[in-house]
C-alpha cells in the first residue's frame, strides 16, 4: 500500500544548522499493515511521516501511495491518498469553524469542491450517529466552534475526519503526545477502533515504548535517520520494552540510547 | 448641531458606499487571516474604470461589471506575488498598490482627477446614486427610491445574500478553512494557495465594486481616492465587531455589521468636523482610532492573565 524506495533529506543544507534527518530511508506497508514507529528525538520519524504526507520535496528517493507515484505530487493532491492527525490537536482541525463544516470539508477530502452547499442534510445525521459513538458528548454540539473543543476531543475529532473519506493510508504523528494519560488512552483506543473498522494502512509515530508493543502488527524503530530495527508478525507480539531496548543497543552500537529512549 | 444633522443623510449614504469597501477587507483580513493593502489602489482602480468607460458611453451596468473585474485582476496580481512568488503577504499587497497608481493615472489619460458631466440631466439621471439625488429627494424633485440610502443599502443586502451563499458552499468554505488552518486545509486536500488568490480576487473586485459607487456619488474618480482606504475598512470591521459581535452570530449579519460600522464610522467623522476640526487631520484620526482598537484584543489578554493569577495568589492565602 505504502512504498518508501531510498529517501532522503536534508535541512538547511550548507549552513551550520545542517542536519540530514533522513538517509536513505526505505519501507513498504502492506494493505492493512498497522506500523508502530519509535526512536529518539530528532531519529527522523515525523520527518518520514511529513515527507510522506508532503509537507516537503524530498532530495532523493520515492514514495508510492497505493500504486501511485506521489513524490512529486504537492501535500494537498496526496491529501486524497491520506488522513493525518498530528501531535499538536490544535494543527488538525479549523478552530474558527463549526464540528459539523470541520467533519463536511473532511468529507470532501479529494474531491473537487464546487459551488455545491458545504453541508447536505443528510450529512448531518450521520455526522450526529458517528460522533455519539465517539461518546464525548459532541453529538449536541454540532455547531459549536471546535475552537472551544479541549485537546482530547480535537483529537478524537481529527481521527473520525481522518476516516471520513477512507484514506489509503492513516498517518498519525504522536497523536497522544499533547494529551493527559487517561485522555491518550482513550484516543489511542479510539484509534484501533477506527483502524480495526476500516481496515486501514497505518504508521504511527509514538515516543511510548509500551504502545508501540501494546498496538499494531509491525514495530520500526529508527536512529539517526534511519530505520534500524523492523519486526512484525509473532516476532512483534512476544516482545517486550527490556528487549527492545536491548536489540536497540546491539543495532545503534551505544548505551546512551537507552536513557535517550526511556526519559522521552 | 443643525449642520450634523442635515449632514447625516450624506454620511449614511457614504458610511454604506465604503461599506461594501469594507466587507472586501473583511473577507482578507478576517477570513482569510491576510492583511491586504491592495485595496488602497483597486479602490481608485474601481472609480477610474468606471468614470472613464460611463463618460466614454458605456452602459452604467457594464461599465460597474469592468470596474469589479478590473479590481479582482488587481487582486490575482497580489495573489500570484504572494502564493507564486512566495512574497509575504503585506508587501505583495503594498507592491501591487504603488503599481496601481501607474495605472490607475494611465486609466484616467494620466489626469488626477475624471469628472463624470452632471451637469447633463440624462447623464446624471442614469447614474444610480449621486450626491444631488440625496437633496433631491429632500426637495421632492427625485422620487424617494433613487435616495442613495435606499439604493445602496438595497445594494448591499444583494451582496451580502450573494456572499452569504458563496461562504456557505463547497468553494467557500475551503477559502474559511484556508484562513482558519492552512495546515487542516492542506491536510484535507484543499489547494490553499489558490484559495488564498481566490479570495483576494473577490476581495478587492468588492472594492472596485464600491469604488465605482464613490465615483457616482461624488460625479469623478480622483486618484487619491482610495488613500487609507485600508484603514477606513479596517475601522468598518472593528467598530461592527465591537459592537454587534455578541448579537450577530450568524456570517451574514456579520457581514452586515461590517456595512454598520462603515456607517457609524462616518456618522463619526461628520460629527468630528461639525465640531470644527480640520478636515487634514481626519486620517490622524482615524489611525489612532484603528491603532487603539487594533490593540485591545493585545491589552485584553495581557489583562485578564493578569487578574488570573491574581484570583490564584488569593485563593492559595485563603
Amino acid at each position: 500500500m505504502l512504498e518508501i524506495k531510498e529517501i532522503w533529506k536534508t535541512f538547511n543544507a550548507g549552513t551550520v544548522n545542517e542536519k540530514q534527518a533522513l538517509r536513505g530511508v526505505s519501507l513498504t506497508l502492506n494493505d492493512g499493515d498497522f506500523c508502530t514507529v519509535i526512536g529518539g528525538n530528532g531519529a527522523g520519524k515525523s520527518t518520514m511521516l511529513n515527507a510522506v504526507a508532503g509537507t516537503f520535496p524530498v532530495d532523493a528517493g520515492t514514495i508510492s501511495i497505493g500504486g501511485t507515484d506521489v513524490t512529486h505530487l504537492p501535500e494537498f493532491k496526496r491529501a486524497k491518498f491520506i488522513g493525518r492527525v498530528f501531535q499538536d490537536p490544535m494543527m488538525g482541525t479549523a478552530p474558527t469553524m463549526q464540528i459539523i463544516e470541520n467533519l463536511a470539508l473532511a468529507a470532501r477530502r479529494g474531491q473537487s469542491r464546487g459551488l455545491k452547499w458545504g453541508i447536505t442534510k443528510a450529512e448531518k445525521e450521520q455526522y450526529q450517529e458517528m460522533l455519539h459513538g465517539l461518546d464525548l458528548g459532541l453529538e449536541d454540539r454540532l455547531t459549536s466552534k471546535v475552537g472551544l473543543l479541549s485537546g482530547g476531543q480535537r483529537q478524537a475529532l481529527t481521527l473520525l475526519m481522518a476516516s471520513l473519506q477512507k484514506p489509503k493510508l492513516l498517518l498519525l504523528d504522536e497523536h497522544t503526545a499533547a494529551l493527559d494519560p487517561k485522555t491518550a488512552a482513550k484516543v489511542l483506543e479510539l484509534s484501533d477502533r477506527i483502524v480495526a473498522e476500516n481496515h486501514l494502512t497505518t504508521m504511527m509515530v509514538t515516543h511510548n515504548m509500551k504502545d508501540a508493543i501494546a498496538h499494531g502488527n509491525r514495530l520500526i524503530m529508527m536512529y539517526d535517520g534511519r530505520i534500524v530495527i523492523d519486526v512484525s508478525g509473532e516476532e512483534k507480539k512476544k516482545l517486550t520494552v527490556p528487549q527492545l531496548l536491548e536489540l536497540f543497543s546491539k543495532v545503534s552500537g551505544s548505551d546512551e540510547a537507552d536513557d535517550k529512549l526511556l526519559l522521552s | 448641531m443643525l449642520n450634523f444633522i442635515n449632514a447625516l443623510p450624506g454620511a449614511i449614504s457614504q458610511g454604506l458606499i465604503w461599506g461594501i469597501m469594507a466587507i472586501g477587507v473583511y473577507i482578507t483580513y478576517k477570513i482569510l487571516d491576510i492583511a491586504d493593502l491592495t485595496v488602497d489602489g483597486s479602490f481608485c482602480t474601481g472609480a477610474a474604470v468606471f468614470v472613464v468607460l460611463y463618460t466614454g458611453g458605456t452602459n452604467l451596468w457594464i461599465a460597474m461589471l469592468a470596474s469589479l473585474l478590473a479590481g479582482m485582476l488587481a487582486g490575482l496580481v497580489t495573489g500570484i506575488l504572494h502564493t507564486f512568488c512566495g512574497i509575504p503577504a503585506i508587501l505583495s499587497g503594498i507592491l501591487t498598490q504603488l503599481g496601481l497608481w501607474s495605472i490607475n493615472m494611465a486609466i484616467m489619460g494620466m489626469k488626477a482627477t475624471v469628472a463624470i458631466n452632471v451637469s447633463t440631466p440624462e447623464l446624471l439621471d442614469k447614474l444610480l446614486v449621486s450626491l444631488r439625488f440625496v437633496k433631491d429627494v429632500a426637495n421632492g424633485t427625485r422620487p424617494f427610491y433613487r435616495h442613495p440610502i435606499l439604493v445602496v443599502g438595497i445594494f448591499t443586502a444583494i451582496l451580502i445574500l450573494v456572499l452569504y451563499w458563496f461562504f456557505g458552499t463547497e468553494l467557500g468554505c475551503s477559502l474559511r478553512a484556508t484562513g482558519s488552518n492552512q495546515n487542516m486545509a492542506r491536510a484535507q486536500g484543499i489547494n490553499t494557495d489558490f484559495c488564498k488568490v481566490l479570495g483576494l480576487m473577490i476581495s478587492n473586485g468588492l472594492v472596485s465594486l464600491s469604488g465605482a459607487l464613490l465615483a457616482q456619488y461624488n460625479s469623478a474618480s480622483e486618484i487619491n481616492m482610495g488613500r487609507g482606504a485600508i484603514v477606513i475598512g479596517l475601522a468598518a470591521v472593528i467598530i461592527g465587531e465591537v459592537g454587534f459581535s455578541k448579537l450577530f452570530h450568524n456570517f451574514g449579519l456579520k457581514l452586515l455589521s461590517v456595512s454598520i460600522g462603515a456607517i457609524i464610522y462616518y456618522i463619526v467623522i461628520q460629527a468630528v468636523l461639525a465640531m470644527g476640526l480640520n478636515p487634514n487631520y481626519l486620517k490622524l484620526l482615524s489611525a489612532v482610532v484603528v491603532a487603539i482598537f487594533l490593540s485591545i484584543p493585545y491589552w485584553k489578554n495581557k489583562y485578564i492573565r493578569a487578574s488570573v493569577k491574581t484570583t490564584k495568589g488569593v485563593s492559595t492565602n485563603a
